[in-house]
């Protein structure tokens, strides 16, 4: 069934941008205050109050135009997107309709896993507009009454819309990643899902093929998705639903041509019970009837600041994956773990690696151990224990041969709980390299104090020597264990 | 072009504004009027013209994002129709 039809998405996401105060008026921005504790008479709609554009909401959304090689249009102007909802208390939401801050841009995505090819996926435009406030509704209480909290109103949101370019779920799912991963590296957004920070709503239809003919079904717009995984599960039950719905309605042709030339539907996504389900229509919700802000300046922005803009990015995450390859000879999906970390960690494993000259090792430690460490204690790279030049020092020890790799996770466990570089922790734990020959006397005399084993390897038992490891490493643990087996059975072998 | 009585109609609704019969015949003439008469502008030549986006020239007005104390929640409230003390009071939101 998978080849009967060809899923189609778009996704539009909104992304609350990282400033301090609204989009148009000074109130604060911070989420979680007491409900209607932050607005003033702009953000609640008072007649003669006059809006004015927070410089640095337009800087970020700048930033972000450009990072998503988007055109940004010398001139550009704001709207009144009219319509009436509760948490709309002007009756309308600036925005911005035929001239938009930027248009035409695409953000590349690829899968660790290859599950798809790499590509790029095509962004219509990103515009910067208001966000509304919120209703809170306790239906099981049963209360016959909304409450309306305005602290989001006037929120700065940049709404980012892609072509309709990704095929899967995980195509979905990926490009929100990147987007997600993209806005932090830029810093102008937390992209925090639970306080809404990040939004999207995802349009889906199928492409298939009906008797040599192209079909496209009607496009369904997906609503209430509330994290990255109700996105790709949304997208997978819709592509379903919509396929058993085309085969219901493909027959007669009357039925067929009522079915596709259905208008687009909103459907909202019930996590809990895994369904999409009809929206109630707004009446007349297409009918916006946009006409320019006339209280609010157009803006022009002139092409040596979008230059000036571009130049100061920061470097983007598939710049950073590519070097991370290129120059530390790391894989994809190991580039991939790092730079998903976010920027603080690569800076970290970039230390490591350019410390220790041994940038596969920095990359295994950095990884596996710092990782389990950092998730273990629920804490973030800048609150480590082990500084980037100690883990360095603990790598070089290793390649040095100063400190054997079977000792290396218990150095590591020291300079963590005490901070100390490795020198102190070998001191502290006792490891000295310990000569072959001391080693071969220890082995002798395990080997006359076991006759048993001895007469069990020679019976082809090999692997009772492992016994003898044990008992190695209680009389000297910095006996490498590899060693103590290749001697013994080196040995026993001889016939001693 | 001449307003119906339909465009009318459709416009009172997105306004939210339940218009009587006769309310609405007088608006349909009134508001019919008031286009015709800037349909007048149509008659100017535009060519070469570009279009006018705002009334005053004017751009790139900002504020610093510089936080200032909002309304105390008794005054934001206050012209509410019917509030909790907390929040505005709405007939049902739902389904949304
Ligand atoms: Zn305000």
């Amino acid at each position: 069934m998978s080849n009967a039809y060809t899923t189609v998405i778009g996704l539009e996401v909104h992304v609350q941008l990282a400033t301090h105060s609204k989009l148009f008026c000074r109130c604060s921005t911070q989420f979680g205050a007491e409900p209607n504790t932050q607005t003033c008479p702009v953000c609640i709609g008072m007649p003669g109050t006059l809006p004015v554009m927070n410089r640095q909401a337009y800087q970020l959304a700048l930033r972000t135009a450009v990072a998503l090689n988007c055109d940004i249009p010398e001139f550009t102007k704001w709207d009144r997107k009219q319509y009436y909802y509760p948490d709309l208390p002007k009756g309308y939401q600036i925005s911005q309709y035929d001239l938009p801050m930027s248009d035409d841009g695409f953000l590349e995505i690829a899968d660790a896993k290859d599950r798809f090819e790499p590509k790029r996926v095509r962004i219509i435009r990103a515009h910067l507009e208001e966000d509304a406030g919120k209703s809170i509704h306790d239906e099981a209480a049963g209360k016959a009454d909304s409450e309306i909290d305005l602290n989001r109103t006037g929120t700065p949101l940049l709404e980012i819309v892609s072509q309709p370019d990704m095929r899967s779920a995980a195509e979905a799912r990926a490009y929100l990643e990147e987007m997600k991963l993209l806005l932090t590296y830029i810093g102008v957004s937390d992209c925090n899902m639970q306080e809404g920070s990040l939004r999207c709503d995802a349009n889906v239809n199928l492409h298939l093929d009906h008797e040599g003919e192209s079909i496209a079904t009607p496009i369904v717009e997906i609503k209430n998705l509330n994290s990255f995984r109700a996105v790709e599960r949304a997208i997978e039950y819709e592509a379903a639903r919509q396929y058993k719905e085309w085969q219901e309605n493909s027959e007669p042709p009357k039925a067929r041509q009522k079915y596709l030339a259905r208008p687009k539907q909103t459907r909202g996504w019930d996590d809990a019970a895994g369904v999409t389900r009809a929206q109630r229509e707004k009446e007349e919700s297409s009918d916006y009837r946009y006409f320019p802000d006339p209280d609010l300046a157009p803006v022009i922005t002139k092409g040596d600041e979008v230059q000036a803009v571009r130049e100061a990015l920061p470097e983007l995450p598939a710049a950073l994956r590519e070097r991370l390859g290129e120059d530390y000879g790391l894989g994809t999906y190991d580039a991939d773990v790092l730079v998903n970390q976010g920027r603080a960690l690569v800076d970290y494993y970039l230390a490591v690696a350019d410390g220790s000259g041994d940038p596969k090792a920095a990359c295994n430690w950095v990884t596996q151990d710092v990782l389990r460490v950092l998730k273990d204690q629920e804490s973030t790279i800048d609150q480590f224990g082990v500084s980037a030049e100690n883990l360095a020092g603990l790598v070089k020890a290793i390649d040095d041969g100063q400190l054997p790799s079977s000792r290396a996770r218990e150095a590591f466990e020291v300079m963590l709980a005490d901070g100390s570089a490795v020198d102190a922790a070998i001191t502290k734990l006792g490891i000295e390299q310990v000569d072959e020959s001391a080693l071969e006397d220890l082995c002798r005399e395990l080997l006359a104090a076991n006759p048993k084993i001895v007469a069990d390897v020679q019976d082809g038992k090999q692997q009772a020597v492992g016994a003898l490891i044990g008992q190695a490493k209680k009389k000297n643990p910095n006996a490498d264990p590899a060693l103590v087996r290749q001697i013994c059975l080196k040995l026993i072998g001889e016939g001693v | 072009m001449s307003l119906t009585r339909q465009d009318v109609e459709k416009v009172a609704l997105l306004a939210r504004l339940q218009l009587t019969d006769d309310e609405l015949a007088t608006m349909t003439d009134q508001l019919a009027q008031i286009v015709d008469y800037v349909d007048q502008l149509a008659e100017v030549d535009t060519d070469g013209v570009e279009p006018m986006a705002h009334a005053v020239e004017v751009a790139n007005v900002f504020a610093a994002d510089e936080v200032r104390p909002s309304l105390p929640r008794e005054a934001a409230l206050a012209n509410g129709p019917r509030t909790n003390g907390r929040g505005y009071l709405v007939p049902a939101v739902l389904g949304d």
